[in-house]
């Protein structure tokens, strides 16, 4: 794996609320191609790793290298637009739009319409707006709930909502996709179906980032992990060695078992 | 389109047209001052569906909107009048009128849309402010202005030969000033009916919404909610000031006064009373709210005579109590608007339970 070309470095990435240092100095690598999981007890700092890398925080040292240009810090709709995707820990749906609307939503970044086009809707607006709409019914359908299109976001199921959130993402077209525990929640079946997708938008040429507590997922579904602890990488490795380091062990694996 | 065209919407069509034109003469059998409200009814419509574009779309809540119209008011104002002694056409005036609004509105929009909430209310009410009392002030050293006095003598919509402010007879029908007007402004209330229609339902209004329910969400995904928000607020500024032109044009006067904090309250009390984002409900807010205070004021006096026998309170401040009455009963009882669009019908039920 470790000739693949890299994606994404993270420089030294330091945060901190206050008092609680939230990241101490994380770098990391992750290389085209790979599914990359990021581990650790709650309160590790990996949503902040996220927040930083996706400009919703500012990081206070450090930052990131993505497919060879550095991120601009605060500037969130960048990250998108660089072809960094996400979804929310707590997901965060446009509730009173239909499935399909925030899948639409989503192709915003990749799209040009402005208000003169959208009010003189000529040729070029038209063939654009359907091919949104066309998109969008893929990527619904990719995920496997055609059926919701036209329901509200908020009145879908846990396990639907999230697959939409995964939905939305990919409209963006992201070299990189990064999931925020997408499994919590989760039944052992949705679970499995979510592994099944995971692997399937891999298997499309997308990077994927993955935070998640199910250990049995990460370990089964990542080529390398990373343990984040009290906001330090602890290890960054294949999963094999990850599963048997002593550190991991007592700050992770130890402490959840 | 052949799906829209069925018999019985084509029908439906037929009938509100022959209504739209019908009516000014059917107001007209009540007195010209009927025509005038009627005019005004449609004027604040669309101001009303302007700033439905910043309130109801992108869920900015502007204080400020009349500052807007006072630009475009006065822009016509001052190039179309005997005070500089410019007299342009008005397909120049209203134009500049509508890019001198949206100028403003940029100007306002742009350091100030970081801002949330409560605070961009606070400091869009500042904004209408300063720009009424600009209004009043720009008459010294320089006499932009001319204050408080206002500007008289505006030259009125001249299209070729054909004044809006007099009478005429066409195919042997009088026409009044006032009516021509109204046949103008539905025009121009055609047109921000349908620029709204279609900003609501393209990539922008997507996203407007998309802001509204969930920034962070929206950032994460990639929209610029900084320069969406200021499309939104440069929008509905450039309606503010074509209306303002229009105001200008009809009334042949204006000064600092037509543009106070209420007059900014009134347009928002339309857009939230009617239905925010709706577009019939914010019309329909806007023909309420401008006609019901003029039937009261006619109906109050002889109302009082005949229970009473005397007026025991002048009309004006009746109005205040009804319209203020009237917002208060439609919050309780109808808290998404009286006519509101089903979304948000079912939005707001949700959380009330
Ligand atoms: N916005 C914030 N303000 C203050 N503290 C925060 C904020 N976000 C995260 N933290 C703190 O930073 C630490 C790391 O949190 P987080 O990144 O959410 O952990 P994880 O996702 O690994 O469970 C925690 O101690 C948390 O309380
Ligand atoms: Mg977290």
């Amino acid at each position: 794996m470790s000739d693949l070309p890299v994606l994404l470095e993270a420089r030294a990435v330091a945060k901190h609320f206050g008092g609680v240092k939230a990241l101490r100095d994380v770098s990391l690598t992750i290389r085209q191609g790979e599914v990359y999981g990021l581990i650790g007890p709650n309160g590790a700092g990996k949503t902040t790793f996220f927040n930083c890398m996706t400009g919703l925080y500012v990081p206070d040292g450090g930052g990131f290298v993505f497919a060879g240009a550095p991120l601009v810090a605060d500037a969130p709709h960048r990250a998108a637009e660089r072809g960094i995707a996400r979804t929310f820990q707590n997901i965060r749906l446009f509730g009173n739009m239909t499935a399909l609307e925030n899948v639409m939503v989503g192709r915003h970044v990749r799209t040009r319409a402005g208000v003169f086009g959208a009010i003189l809707r000529n040729g070029a607006t038209r063939d654009e707006e359907a091919a949104i709409r066309r998109r969008a019914e893929e990527l619904l359908h990719y995920v496997g709930i055609d059926d919701r299109a036209d329901d509200l976001a908020k009145n879908l199921s846990y396990g639907d909502q999230r697959r939409l959130e995964i939905a939305r993402a990919l409209a963006t077209e992201p070299k990189l996709l990064c999931l925020d525990e997408p499994a919590a929640g989760m039944n052992g079946t949705e679970t499995e179906e979510l592994r099944v997708l995971i692997e399937g938008i891999r298997a499309d040429g997308t990077t994927i980032l993955l935070i998640e507590h199910d250990v049995k997922l990460v370990m089964g579904l990542c080529d390398r992990v990373a343990v984040l602890d009290y906001g330090a990488l602890v290890i960054e490795d294949v999963p094999a060695v990850v599963q048997h380091d002593p550190r991991v062990i007592e700050a992770y694996i130890g402490v959840a078992a | 389109m052949n799906k829209w065209l069925t018999p019985r919407s084509s029908l439906g069509l037929v009938l509100v047209a022959a209504a739209l034109i019908a009516l000014p003469f059917i107001a007209g059998m009540g007195g010209q001052a009927w025509v005038r409200i009627l005019n005004f009814a449609i004027l604040y419509a669309f101001l009303a569906l302007g700033l439905n574009i910043v309130v109801g779309f992108a869920g900015l809540l502007d204080l400020g909107y009349i500052a807007f119209y006072a630009v475009g008011a006065y822009t016509w104002a001052l190039l179309a009048s005997p005070h500089f002694g410019l007299h342009l056409p008005f397909w120049a005036i209203l134009p500049i009128g509508a890019v001198l609004a949206c100028a403003a509105g940029a100007l306002l929009g742009a350091p100030t849309l970081k801002l949330r909430g409560d605070y961009l209310a606070i400091v869009t009410l500042g904004f209408g402010e300063i720009v009424r009392i600009f209004m009043n002030n720009l008459n010294a050293p320089v006499n932009i202005t001319n204050g408080a006095q206002g500007i008289t003598l505006i030259d009125p919509v001249i299209i070729g030969q054909f004044k809006f402010s007099a009478t005429s007879t066409i195919f042997g029908i009088t026409v009044s000033g006032p009516q021509k007007y109204y046949y103008l402004l539905v025009l121009l209330a055609l047109g921000v009916i349908l620029v709204n229609y279609r900003l609501q339902h393209s990539r922008i209004g997507r996203a407007w919404q998309a802001i509204r329910e969930d920034e962070i969400a929206a950032k994460a995904i990639g929209i610029n909610t900084r320069n969406v928000k200021l499309l939104a607020f440069a929008m509905g500024a450039s309606f503010g000031g074509i209306a303002g032109g229009i105001f200008a044009a009809m009334q042949g006067f204006v000064s600092p006064e037509s543009f106070s904090l209420i007059e900014s309250i009134m347009i928002l009390a339309m857009v939230v009373l009617g239905g925010m984002g709706h577009i019939p409900g914010v019309i329909l807010g806007a023909v309420l709210l401008t006609i019901l205070p003029e039937a009261l004021r006619y109906a109050v006096v002889p109302v009082q005579k005949a229970l009473f026998g005397e007026v025991l309170a002048d009309p004006e401040s009746l109005r205040m109590l009804v319209f203020g009455l009237a917002l208060v009963l439609v919050m309780r009882f109808r808290p998404a608007g009286l006519w509101p669009s089903p979304e948000r019908r079912r939005e707001l039920a949700e959380k009330v339970r």
